[in-house]
């Protein structure tokens, strides 16, 4: 800073320059100017060079402007300046000198448009997200896995989001991480047409948690709807993906081929019945998951290796894994947890699971105590 | 006041024998009243919108508030958008067309009056019904944009989005009426030798957008009944459970929508390529250029719609072609910057209140442009779409552009208007808390977008860390809301009071200013004829022009009668529409009767007195 400027100009200036300086730095864990895989490095070399393109164009017509209005301010009353109107030359100059600068820009731009719109390589890791109102489902064909609100990915390895909504249009961003891409409601298509998804090419370069939220409006609870992506080691996240089929237990079986990986498919039925409880469990959680198994929520959430397999909200296998509840909008914890069980309207507007007053129509109703949530939230939590 | 322009004060005029009365007023066809009631109007929805956008500011002051509900919220956000397009920067920029261009070209009114006014009233009762969704709790609430599938009946089931479908059909019926009106206005009523090449910008960039207007108006009419179709009568344009496309209404939506930008943008260069001309004593610098870089840019402006869509996934060959496009358009509107520096480069500039605003649009509308150019880039775009980036750099093209430009419209043309200056030392106050507001306002923006504050979101969380920001826009928008108080306050003092004007108080070129302030409500006594581009500037031609401009009329001229017509007519065609919402067909047929009857009326109603 220079000292001539005054003191409340100098440090207003500050707070907007120490921040670009400090870009790279946690406290801004949403930022778009802080690349953290190749795809984000690519738009942010972009962005960098046209930000200095136009920087040099606002320096020119602004210093031509002040130079003007010092300069050219009326002395008298009977100024009679020149009549001029127009110059070709001066025309053709500022014409051609911003036609210029923009091939300049174009040209980058459309080198950045391909090389980030095509599959990084043939062993990319896909992960098909689907965008719901207010949630986000991250499935895994190649292991069998779903998860929801937390997308875990290998560093290192290229990646492939094949992206698709069951409602309304929402969009995937992880800033650190890349660009946003629409998660578009596909539709239909003739028998023997492929559906056209969207879809997101990029690797992750650095292991950390990362935040992003939904960049499209989509309704009442638009901006509650976050996510985190959890970038790690190859060896954590095979860890991952272990624990996953062994989350509940014994009776974990092998990964089920890509082809046949649908959510709900993975195992049949009795294996939940079989499996024994821990050996010295917290006697609430087998009290919550009695609750859990008896009540409405699976008919919505599943839990690998129970029989708990509905299809339609967040796959809550791992649930005591998760960093954060009810897509990304605060800690997991089990206060938390209670809260968001007994009134998740309260918590989260228009969201579809039903508090704890829920009548149940032809499923047994919930009408669980504050002590009853309790064991569930404990229950839930115990699923590592 | 100025060394050219020494004419006679003749602020009451004793020919002006109007009627003043509220029916003169409903049944007007005077384009210079309808000007009025635009601007009036305009400014009215201007605060409505002003006090959403505050309600707006206070909910993001701090992370995670609740001070106002998230429904609430997503009603207050939707109608600010829809009311500061639709409601103000539009119809502001028509209410100067209005009172400009006729005196402009040395008409004595617009080419169909009745059909001015039938415009302005359906753009009235088109904002009350918009607004009116408010008092049943059911204001839209989808944003300006409307996306489907959040708009199809299974996701947005309330009457909201019925309200906003409607509503903008109504509006979109007044912008076409308008468009019409001054085509054939500027194309068949110039005064003699008011050729193209020497019509002032103002009337060059109102012709513009006219056309723009009545090209670009009705694509989003189709996508707006293709909408309601969906809602009321279960088609699927938008529906992909039934083969439906929603990408295809973003396509609609945009075609419209980036036309849409310069309708609201090009009256403001319109208005400051004759503001900054008058204040440097110097005509505009390289006028072929501006005229044509304004037709060129309206042109483009139409093969550029997808760089709001680059998120949407249209595919690598499809972006390369937007982002191509878009960014030439930024080659004519620098040109144009770079003219207007010129036309001062070695005048002499007098810095009033107009004139200031002229020179805050120069310096903020380029920072809007160059924001531009930035998401112009696809790649970037993915990063700053849909982000409070994106917030930033359009209220700076907006505000900075379109409200400027009409701002300094309003201090040049006041004393036209009424005879009387805007007071210059409010009219200061107003420009630099309007600066220091709206930078303020918005200047943080860019930094909370750029660290990944998405927009459309009711509240943020504290770990993103751009409280700061967030409080600065806040406060920087009370501020902002400050200076409208100043300019309304401004413009009720001199209406009453304000210091008596002559008939070309700034020593303007145009023929506007060669008659009476304010005019008669015929205009122009006879019709004067024109030899250059700048008629007032040369003194020989200027007594020429004067001696028929000024003069008293044996006769008066012959104008065209009042009519309650337009109002009535104007109310059907809304409760026509408005009807609609029941989805009953043989209601909504019922309700198209009255737009018959008076559509009869109007056509066996005589236009102008008895014998002429």
């Amino acid at each position: 800073m220079k000292r001539s400027l005054p003191g409340v100009a100098g440090r207003a200036l500050l707070l907007f320059l120490v921040p670009l300086l400090a870009a790279c730095a946690e406290e801004y864990p949403q930022s778009t100017i802080n690349p953290q895989s190749d795809f984000a490095a690519i738009i942010h070399s972009l962005y960098v060079s046209i930000f200095w393109w136009t920087m040099l164009i606002l320096a020119v017509v602004w210093v031509a402007l002040a130079w003007v209005l010092v300069k050219y301010r009326r002395k008298s009353e009977n100024d009679q300046p020149k009549q001029i109107r127009g110059h070709l030359g001066l025309e053709i100059g500022w014409t051609v000198g911003p036609a210029l600068i923009v091939v300049a820009i174009v040209i980058p731009t459309i080198q950045a448009v391909f090389a980030t719109q095509r599959p990084i390589s043939e062993d990319a890791l896909l992960v098909e997200v689907t965008g719901h109102r207010f949630w986000w489902e991250f499935h895994y064909p190649e292991y069998g896995v779903t998860t929801a609100n937390e997308i875990r990915l290998p560093v290192d390895r290229p990646v492939s989001l094949r992206l698709e909504s069951a409602d309304v249009i929402h969009s995937f961003w992880v800033p650190v991480l890349g660009g946003k891409r629409d998660l578009n409601p596909v539709p239909a298509v003739r028998e023997g047409r492929d559906k056209k998804y969207n879809w997101l090419y990029f690797t992750p370069e650095v292991t950390g948690v990362f935040m992003g939220q939904c960049a499209e409006f989509c309704g009442e609870s638009h901006a509650l709807m976050a996510k985190r992506a959890i970038v790690e080691t190859e060896a954590e996240f095979e860890a991952w993906i272990a624990s996953w089929f062994a989350s509940e237990g014994a009776a974990a079986p092998e990964p089920p081929e890509p082809a046949d990986a649908e959510p709900g498919d993975a195992l049949p039925e009795e294996v939940a019945e079989a499996r024994p409880a821990g050996q010295d469990e917290d006697p609430r959680i087998a009290q919550g998951r009695e609750l859990f198994m008896n009540s409405t929520c699976i008919a919505c959430h599943a839990v690998q290796g129970t029989s708990a397999q509905g299809a339609i909200a967040p796959n809550l296998t791992l649930f005591g894994t998760r960093r954060t509840l009810a897509s990304g909008i605060m800690e997991n914890n089990e206060d938390n947890l209670v809260r968001w069980i007994i009134d998740p309207q309260g918590i989260k507007p228009a969201a579809a699971m039903p508090g704890v007053d829920y009548p149940g129509g032809n499923w047994p109703a919930t009408n669980f105590s504050e002590e009853e949530v309790r064991a569930i939230s404990a229950y839930l939590l115990s699923l590592k | 006041m100025s060394s050219v322009g020494t004419v006679t004060p003749d602020v009451h005029h004793t020919s002006h024998e109007e009627d003043t009365g509220l029916w003169s007023w409903i049944t007007t066809v005077d384009h210079k009243r309808i000007a009025i009631m635009y601007f009036v109007t305009a400014t009215v929805f201007f605060f409505v919108g002003g006090f959403e956008a505050l309600l707006i500011r206070i909910q993001l002051m701090n992370p995670e508030q609740n001070l106002i509900s998230p429904e609430l919220y997503n009603q207050l956000f939707t109608m600010h958008g829809t009311t500061m397009i639709f409601l103000v920067a539009m119809p502001m920029a028509v209410a100067f067309f209005n009172y400009v261009v006729p005196l402009q070209i040395g008409a004595r009114d617009v080419a169909f009056p009745r059909l001015n006014a039938l415009s302005y009233w359906i753009f009235l009762f088109g904002g009350i019904y918009l607004n009116a969704s408010f008092f049943v709790g059911a204001a839209p609430n989808a944003s300006w944009v409307g996306y489907a599938t959040l708009t199809l009946p299974e996701f947005s089931p309330g009457r909201n989005v019925d309200f906003w479908f409607i509503g903008l059909s109504i509006l979109g019926v007044a912008s076409i009426v308008g468009g019409v009106n001054f085509i054939t206005t500027i194309i068949n009523m110039r005064a003699p030798g008011m050729k193209m090449m020497r019509m002032p910008l103002f009337t060059w960039m109102t012709l513009v957008t006219s056309f723009l207007l009545i090209t670009a108006i009705p694509v989003i009419g189709v996508a707006l009944v293709f909408l309601g179709f969906d809602r009321l009568f279960g088609t699927v344009f938008f529906n992909p459970a039934g083969g439906g496309d929603p990408v295809l209404w973003q396509h609609l939506f945009w075609i419209f929508g980036h036309p849409e930008v310069y309708i609201l943008i090009l009256p403001a260069f319109g208005v400051i390529s004759d503001v900054i001309p008058a204040f440097s004593k110097k005509p505009l610098f390289g006028y072929p250029i501006v005229v044509y870089a304004g037709i060129l840019i309206g042109f483009i402006g139409w093969g550029v719609w997808s760089h709001h869509m680059f998120t949407v996934g249209l595919g690598p060959i499809a972006d390369s072609f937007f982002v191509a496009a878009t960014m030439i358009i930024a080659i004519p509107t620098g040109v144009k910057i770079f003219n207007w520096i010129a036309t001062m480069w070695g005048g002499s500039l007098q810095f009033t209140t107009a004139m200031l605003f002229c020179v805050g649009l120069v310096a903020v509308f380029t920072v809007g442009g160059l924001s531009g150019i930035m998401h112009a880039s696809a790649p970037v775009n993915l990063q700053q779409h849909d982000s409070y980036f994106v917030v930033a750099h359009f209220h700076y093209v907006i505000v900075g552009g379109a409200m400027m430009g009409l701002w300094a419209g309003l201090y040049y043309w006041f004393p036209k208007v009424c005879g009387r200056y805007l007071d210059e030392t409010l009219g200061k106050w107003h420009f630099w808390t309007t600066m220091i507001g709206f930078n303020l306002t918005f200047f943080p923006m860019h930094f909370s977008g750029l660290f990944g504050m998405p927009r459309r979101i009711f509240t943020y969380s504290a770990d993103l860390n751009v409280d700061i920001y967030n409080q600065l826009s806040t406060v920087g928008a009370f501020i902002f809301g400050l200076s409208a108080i100043i300019m309304t306050w401004n413009l009720i003092r001199s209406w009453r009071s304000g210091e008596p004007a002559p008939a070309n108080p700034w020593g303007a070129p145009h023929l506007e200013w060669s008659i009476p302030s304010p005019p008669h409500h015929y205009n122009f006594p006879g019709i004067p004829e024109v030899r250059s581009r700048e008629p007032l500037w040369d003194p020989k031609e200027r007594a020429d022009i004067e001696a028929v401009t000024m003069a008293e009329p044996e006769r008066e001229p012959i104008m065209p009668n009042p009519s309650w017509v337009p109002i009535c007519l104007a109310a059907a065609i809304t409760l026509a529409w408005a009807l609609v919402m029941t989805g009953v067909w043989w209601i909504i047929i019922l309700g198209m009767l009255p737009v018959l009857f008076f559509t009869f009326l109007w056509a066996f109603e005589p236009a102008f007195p008895e014998g002429h």
